[in-house]
């Protein structure tokens, strides 16, 4: 297959049905609205459907129902539409059901704006609902890497009977790139006999349900929950590391924001600064290895973020007071330069590199 | 000498004991409902969809497939639901507060889009599970624990007649309001739904049954007194009857 150009939306949208993704319930937001048009016109090619709800609790709530039945379903939205579908992101963690949901976020608080953000990572990585519980988080960095991650967050969410969640923001959703759809062999996924389909052969009704009344048996459930969360803590961290080796300081930005800090690390390296980067894929997850491995050398990390500092928490608890973590942010819809992050680096660096 | 059952427990019910209190009626309405799915034989092929309040544990009770929905979102689960499993029977079984309240987009949404459902809507005028709370459904002069001196029209609005503003929504195909306060009223509402579900049975689309149902206990009376007070009170501001039926259109 040929690479092709295509909307970062909609690169959402095609990849998601390459996955075997039939079903979409959703309800207009900018910037992710081109996935739900795009949705509109692709899911009755493959026999599937597409269904726009009257808000995004409606549409989490439908999501809920089709992925009680075991089918593969999605919602996408965006930041203040995210928030809405909280509830139902808590209740589909408590009945153990898979599900794909997109958050092309946008600037924040409140209406914000439709500029790219960073600015939900604390409400997608640390639960976000009410609850005990974390959701897997994709956060891709390029048009491609949606195309491959989309496929993996489908399957982990089969997997476990987890929601999973892919953090994009504005500029992935509206920028153009070729990529490429290949065909992926299907990995061995658990048989969905818990499905409540109506057809129950031999057993009894199947319920799907996240009521727990006697606390001895809510405690029993979060348990089971929690080990299956400490199994995707352990298995499921992905991440990208360039130039650590070596590496006196260390950048660590994701998604859009990396792509910048990149050629900000390059020109530093030019420079002669030993700089070197990790690019967390997983935000939730979020990859430990990358810095165990760095944190004995390096003097110093810069969390870089669409946001006022939000994955600089969990930079900091990785690095765990090994070396100083310092900050480097603009939100509200502006993206930081190369340049900006260049000066941080080099501020940070110490010394005459200029 | 053979003896022949005059009366037995449906198959449509598990044998869970319910929660109820003594005199609710919503015990009745699950009956009538499990009667249904019964005998036209869809226990199989049936997907329940339970709300929150007083019916919240109605999985536990109905002998099908269940789905447990989020306060107010079971239309929209249960559109979920259909959209990918059409040729499944699906009902939710709702109260006034779950309903007429916090989920009334989603009854709605769904009754516009002509969702091929059955909605088994139980209206006691109370919030029941929470200590008998002000409902929209609340009559004016109702005292409960949020309107201790009453509903007043002036401070908290006035009762939302469910089935009478469904009705006007062209996706709605049949909408009847029944009650359950004696035995006449209960096969009447028996017929009900078993017309919603055939209504869903051919594919016709939106079905709702409002059942007046009693809550003695949010009421602050007893039970003989409740099913009065349904009478007496209700049903003149919550008339019998059938309020939509696009049936005889489809044919």
């Amino acid at each position: 297959m040929s690479k092709i150009l295509m909307k970062g939306n909609e690169v959402i949208a095609e990849a998601a049905v390459k996955a075997g993704c039939k079903y979409f319930f959703g309800y207009p937001i900018t910037p992710q609205s081109e996935l739900v048009a795009y949705m509109a016109r692709r899911l009755p090619e493959v026999g599937g459907l597409f269904l726009q709800a009257e808000s995004e609790v409606a549409a989490v709530n439908m999501v809920y129902g089709a992925a009680a039945t075991g089918k593969r379903v999605m919602t996408s939205s965006s930041s203040p539409g995210f928030s809405l579908k909280q509830e139902g992101i808590s209740f589909l963690v408590g009945s153990e059901l898979p599900a794909f949901l997109v958050n092309v976020m946008r600037g924040g608080p409140g209406l914000g704006n439709i500029m790219p953000a960073q600015s939900d990572y604390f409400q997608i990585t640390k639960g976000g609902g009410h609850g005990d519980y974390f959701c897997p988080v994709y956060a891709p960095a390029s048009l491609q890497e949606i195309v491959d991650l989309t496929q993996v967050a489908f399957d982990t969410a089969d997997k476990y009977r987890t929601p999973v969640i892919m953090a994009a923001d504005g500029m992935l959703g509206q920028m153009m790139e070729p990529v490429e759809f290949f065909e992926t062999e299907a990995p061995e996924l658990p048989e969905k006999t818990w499905a409540a389909t109506g057809e129950r052969g031999d057993g009894g009704p199947k319920v799907v349900n996240s009521l727990h009344l006697d606390a001895g048996s809510l405690y029993q459930h979060n348990k089971h929950l929690n080990e299956k969360m400490e199994t995707m803590r352990e298995n499921e961290q992905r991440f990208e590391s360039q130039f650590t080796e070596d590496a006196d300081f260390v950048v660590v930005a994701y998604g859009t924001v990396s792509r910048i800090a990149m050629s900000a690390v390059k020109e530093a390296r030019a420079k002669g600064v030993k700089v070197g980067m990790i690019r967390p894929i997983t935000l939730w997850p979020f990859p430990q290895k990358p810095f165990e491995e760095t944190r004995e050398r390096a003097k110093a990390y810069i969390a870089v973020e669409m946001s006022a500092g939000q994955m600089i928490e969990d930079v900091r608890l990785a690095v765990n007071g090994h070396a100083p973590v310092e900050f480097y942010g603009k939100n509200g819809g502006i993206v930081p330069t190369s340049d900006e992050i260049l000066e941080k680096i080099l501020a940070v660096a110490g010394g005459d590199h200029k | 000498m053979s003896m022949k059952p005059v009366f037995e427990r449906t198959k449509g019910l598990t044998e869970a004991a319910t929660h109820y209190c003594p005199g609710c009626t919503h015990g009745m309405i699950h009956r009538l409902v499990g009667e249904v799915l019964d005998e036209m034989n869809i226990l199989e092929d049936t997907i329940g969809v339970a709300s929150v309040g007083c019916s919240v544990l109605a999985y536990e009770y109905f002998n099908v497939d269940m789905v447990q929905a989020a306060h107010g979102r079971a239309p929209a689960v249960a559109t979920g639901i259909k959209r990918v499993e059409p040729t499944k029977f699906v009902f939710t079984y709702q109260g006034d507060g779950d309903l007429a309240s916090i989920g009334i987009a989603e009854a709605i949404h769904a009754a516009a889009r002509g969702e091929n459902i059955t909605v088994i809507f139980a209206n006691n005028c109370i919030y029941g599970m929470t200590g008998g709370q002000m409902a929209p459904t609340s009559l004016i002069g109702q005292k409960t624990a949020t309107t201790p001196f009453g509903r007043d029209a002036k401070v908290q609005g006035s009762p939302i007649r469910i089935s009478e503003m469904l009705a006007t929504l062209e996706g709605a195909t049949y909408i009847e309001r029944v009650s359950a306060h004696d035995v006449m009223h209960l096969q009447k509402a028996k017929k009900a739904i078993r017309k919603a579900f055939e209504v869903q049975k051919t594919g016709g689309g939106f079905s709702l049954i409002e059942v007046l149902s009693t809550c003695p206990t949010g009421w602050g009376i007893d039970a003989n007194e409740a099913l009065e007070w349904i009478k007496s009170d209700m049903i003149p501001v919550y008339p019998l009857g059938v309020f939509k039926d696009s049936t005889k259109e489809m044919k």
